[in-house]
This record gives structure tokens, sequence and C-alpha cells, in this order.
């Protein structure tokens, strides 16, 4: 575990293993129907939040970048601004829906792109073992050893900002955490009977890998992709906070409240709407991971 | 124990060449040759040529590389482009203050985790136990920089119980309680995201060691309660308590470099996001690897404690 670091995903795995076994049969049933139903509402939370950001902006009359002087500062409710304006008068709902593109799309792509990676790297370093494991591992070791964040202000920092420096430098630092677990996934499903009577009935290595574990290991790196895009999305809105994202006029909900930091003091929603934003979606993802993990989860039947 | 220190030593060092050689290319990343990224648009066409040939930069790439780890060994990361100072002068003073807001951050996160995370497990499923679960979650999905400056609104602005930024140096005339007041809302927000994890896991962890069989052998003896949380319940719940505390040092440094901006506080998180802005690449060299080593540091620490606590892990 040296040079680990956390994850919301990682621990929420570990606090699963080590849940009661004992309790009332009754109480898990309710809090397995609780959590299930958490789930359900957060994906359609989700699902909102997408519609929204999907088609909001294609509705007539919301400009981001429309800056009216004569509206500055409004608060949340104004009449024609139903979430208020911003230092420049810009509608921050419609800054909203479209700096929520950029958000999601920055939590969500580099998890998909990493996740991919990952699998690929797993997969080999698991079936293949020997120096190649050790080679990949090893590299893998040194992107640990960085504080998660800091890697990825680091990456960012050095090449030009934007939103593929952003989704770049979140995919780098995520591609060990799907390796490492696809690499565990593999070793297990290596040493099962139908991995050996194909390999019996002549399949080639590759074949082997594609038809046969990879199926077993797709699983558990879907679930773990889903509880990692919430904190995914926190981590993106960090670097966009620091400059590093999408520049001005454009925003994502990140530098939204960076800008609103500068008039916290006079217009405080323009900081707090977007933040809500980040917090209400990065919770529904972590609902949502949860309760994919545990309807796929043997263990939460006997609960 | 000596032995196990050694290995975990040892095997530290293939990793901090290969932090060294990621950090060496940072300058490879950065748009337009690696030059122009150290010196500055500024910089006039002599001068590159200068460069290039004093960090051998018409060499190849692992040539380069071992001349700069020279270098860096002997403590000469460059000068920084946007003061002209040398980059060791400017990161070593910052350092101090960032390893006070990590460690106020480490306590608050440990002591609040543990002590709410205990109270959670001694009533489970109770209205302050569903209440505490629910305020974990969403300060554990909420963005720290974002929390920091709501926490900046209640109680700076609203409330004006604390400042809000100023810190100035801790051997300033403020003295050791205007630094307390001005890391008060730093560390706090530093805190939350880990004090969240911590407090789940300790909850966990403690209600299934309340259910094992020899704590309901020692309820039904007649064991006092707070015998039984002492004797057989709290250090049996210990070792996932500490491996996920260890865990949180790195999401606690992240979250502290951001924290460092939202606050002003004069640490390394500060001057990163300043070379970031200025594109002044010598000093986010030099500031990554600080913060890389210090963690790399720390990870053997949490792992020397956890072996002496559980002797298991020493063979391993």
């Amino acid at each position: 575990m040296s040079g680990a670091n956390s994850s919301a995903g990682i621990v929420e795995a570990v606090s699963a293993a080590a849940a009661p076994g004992s309790g009332s049969a009754r109480f898990w049933r309710l809090k397995s129907f609780a959590r299930n139903r958490a789930a359900l509402i957060s994906a359609l939370v989700l699902v909102g939040v997408v519609g929204a950001v999907t088609f909001g902006p294609l509705i007539g009359g919301l400009n981001p970048d429309d800056a009216d002087n004569l509206a500055r500062y409004a608060p949340m409710g104004s009449p024609g601004h139903l979430l208020g304006t911003d230092q420049q008068g810009r509608d921050m709902l419609a800054r909203l829906l479209f700096g929520g593109r950029v958000s999601l799309l920055v939590g969500v792509a580099p998890t998909l792109t990493a996740g991919v990676i990952g699998l690929a790297l797993g997969l080999l370093s698991g079936y293949v073992r020997g120096v190649v494991d050790q080679i990949i591992m090893r590299c893998l070791d040194v992107v640990f050893a960085f504080p998660m964040v800091l890697l990825a202000i680091a990456i960012a920092g050095a090449m030009q900002p934007g939103v593929l420096t952003e989704i770049i430098a979140i995919t780098v630092i995520l591609v060990p955490y799907f390796a490492r677990l696809a690499r565990t996934a593999t070793e297990s499903v290596v040493p099962m009977p139908f991995v050996e009577a194909a390999r019996a009935a002549g399949g080639t290595p590759s074949a082997i890998m594609l038809r046969y574990i990879l199926p077993a290991v797709f699983g558990p790196v879907i679930v773990y992709a889903t509880t990692l895009i919430g904190l995914m999305i926190v981590v993106g809105s960090g670097l966009s906070f620091l400059g590093l994202g999408v520049q001005p006029p454009t925003a994502d909900w990140g530098a939204m409240v960076a800008e609103g930091r500068v008039v916290l003091r006079r217009a405080s929603h323009v900081t707090i709407i977007p933040g809500v934003a980040i917090l209400i979606v990065s919770l529904a993802f972590n609902f949502l991971g949860d309760g994919i993990r545990d309807a796929l989860d043997p263990r939460t039947i006997r609960r | 124990m000596a032995n196990f220190i050694l290995r975990r030593i040892i095997g530290v060092v293939p990793v901090i060449c290969g932090v060294s050689i990621v950090i060496f290319l940072l300058v490879h990343l950065a748009p337009g040759d690696a030059a122009t990224a150290l010196l500055g648009p500024q910089a006039s066409e002599a001068a590159k040529q200068e460069l290039r040939h004093t960090l051998g930069l018409d060499q190849s790439l692992p040539v380069q590389y071992l001349a700069w780890l020279a270098r860096t060994l002997r403590g000469d990361f460059g000068v920084s482009i946007a003061t002209h100072l040398p980059v060791l002068t400017l990161v070593l003073p910052r350092f101090g203050n960032t390893l006070i807001l990590t460690f106020g951050s480490l306590l608050i996160a440990i002591v609040s985790g543990y002590v709410i995370g205990l109270l959670s497990a001694l009533r489970a499923n109770s209205l302050f136990d569903r209440l505490i679960m629910s305020v974990t979650l969403l300060a554990g999905s909420a963005p720290p920089f974002w929390l920091g400056l709501i926490l900046v609104l209640l109680f700076a602005i609203q409330l004006r119980w604390l400042p809000v930024s100023g810190m100035d140096d801790v051997t300033g005339n403020g003295g050791v309680m205007d630094v307390l007041r001005h890391l008060a809302l730093p560390a706090v927000t530093t805190a939350m995201g880990p004090a969240a994890v911590i407090t789940r896991i300790v909850r966990t962890s403690l209600i299934e060691a309340l259910g094992r069989p020899h704590v309901r052998v020692a309820r039904a003896k007649g064991l006092k309660r707070s015998e039984l949380l002492r004797r057989h319940v709290i250090l049996n719940a210990l070792p996932p308590v500490i491996t996920i505390t260890g865990l949180q040092l790195g999401y606690l440094l992240g979250g502290a470099l951001l924290t460092e901006v939202v606050f002003a506080w004069p640490g390394l998180g500060s001057l990163l996001y300043d070379s970031i802005t200025a594109r002044d690449l010598p000093v986010i060299q030099a500031t990554t690897l600080a913060i890389a080593l210090a963690f790399v540091l720390a990870n053997i620490v949490v792992d020397l404690i956890n072996a002496k606590l559980d002797p298991r892990l020493r063979e391993a």
C-alpha cells in the first residue's frame, strides 16, 4: 500500500468488506432498500442534470457570455434571472447549464479513458506476468508516489491550460488505480478451469485474454469507474478553480466558483450555486456507484 | 524491525528515481522548447542558446536527465522565471507553512474522526448516527476549496469570528495565537474530507468489533461498558482504521494545496499556484518534487507505525 492515495471508491470498498454480518435482518433489508432508493433517485437526478445541460442551452434566450451591465449582482429569483447574475451581469442559470457540459465531460471522459487503458494494462500484467508485469507495475508505482491532486496540477500546470489538458492530467492519475484492480481481477480468473480448458484447446494468449478473461474483469472495472466519476468531477473542478481548465469567458463549475470567490462578500450566490451543482452531481454519482456495487455484490443478498 | 526499516528504505529508491524522471519530463510537456519554458518568453535568443548549452538541451534525453539530476542533488533548481531568484530560496521558507497546515488538519481529522466515529458506533442507527452519516457523505462529496469558501462566508464574513487570510509568518509579530487564528479555517477545510472518511471507517470497524463473540462473552460476564470498550473493542478495531488514516495523507496534502490558494496561506500550494499562473516552470518542478518527497517519506512513517502495531506486516 506504500504510496497509495485514497479515493472514495477504495475506501467504500474497504468499508463494505468490513461491514458487519450481524444485526437484525430486518434492519439490513431496510437499509438495502433505502440505499437502492438512494441509487434510484441519484440515477434520476443525473438523467435530469445531463438532460438539462444537454438540451437547456438549446432553448433560446440563454447566453452565458451576455453581460448585462444594468443587472449586475442580481440575487436569486430576480425577474428574468432565476438564479441571479454575476459581477458582469451574466445570467447564472445560463452559465450553470453551459458550464455543466464541461464539468461533466471533465469528470466522465478521463474516467472512461483511464478505465480502458488501465483495463488493458492490468489484463496484460496479470496474464503475461514476468518482466512485463514488473515493468508495468513499477511504472505505475511512481504515479502512486504522488498525492493524486498534486500530480494532476503539475501535469496540467506544465501544459497549456484547457479542457483537453485537464482530461489528460486526470487520465494519467487514474490509470494506475484501474490497472491494479484489473490485474488483481485477472489473477483471480486465470487459475479457473474454463481458462485452463481454453488453453488446453490451443487458444492463443490474446484470444484467451479477450474472450475469456476480459468479460470477467469488465464488471469490477465498470463498478469502480462509476464510484470514481463523482470524485473526478470534484478533482476536475479543482483544476478549473486553479485556472488550468477552460479559459474565460467560457467557464465550468470549478471556474465559476473561482470567479465567485472575488465577489464572495458582495454576492455570495455566485460562489454558492456552482458549488452546490458540483456537490449534487458528485453525491449522485457516489450513491449510484454504491447502488451498482451492492446490486452486483453477492454479499449484499445475504443482508 | 530494523530489518523492515532497511528494506522499506531500499525499496523506496527506485520510486524516488521514477518521481525525479516524471518531474524532469514536466519541462518537456510545456509548449515550445525547453529553453523558452525555463527562461520565459521575454528571454533573448542569445540567453536561450547559452542555457541550451549549459543544460545540455542539445544532447539526448537521458544525458539531459543525468545532468538535471546532478544539479538537483546539489540543491540547484535553477532560477525562477518570475522573480529571478534562486528557486531553492523560494521553496524552502514555504515548506514549514505547508507542514503546519498539514499537521493541523491531520490532527483535526484524526481527533474528530475517531471521537465522532466512536459516538456514532455506540449509538448505531440512532437519529444522531444517521445525522452524522449524512454529514460525512456531504463533506466527503463536496469540493474542498468550495467548502473553504462557504466557511469563510459563515465564520469570517457573517459572524466575523476569524480572519479570512493574511497569515504572515510564524516568526512574525503575531505570535502563536495569531497563527492559530489564521490556521483555524484552512485547517478545518482541509480536514473535512479526510475526517468524514475516518469517521465512517471508525464507526464500521467498531460496530464490527462490538459484534464479535469475545465481546458478547465479556458483556455476558457483566463487564462495565467503559472497561469492555477499553479492553476488548477499541484496540481490536484499530488496524483498518490506521490503514485508512494513512491513506488519507495523500488526499489531505492534495486538498491542502487548494485550501492554501483559497485562504492565501503562504505555503507550497500558493507557490505552486503562483508559479503556474506565471508559467514559472523551475518553481513548479521544485515545488512538486518537495511535496512528492514529503509524501513518500510520510508513507514510510505510516508503514512503520502499522508494522509497529501489527507484527504480521513486518514479514510482508
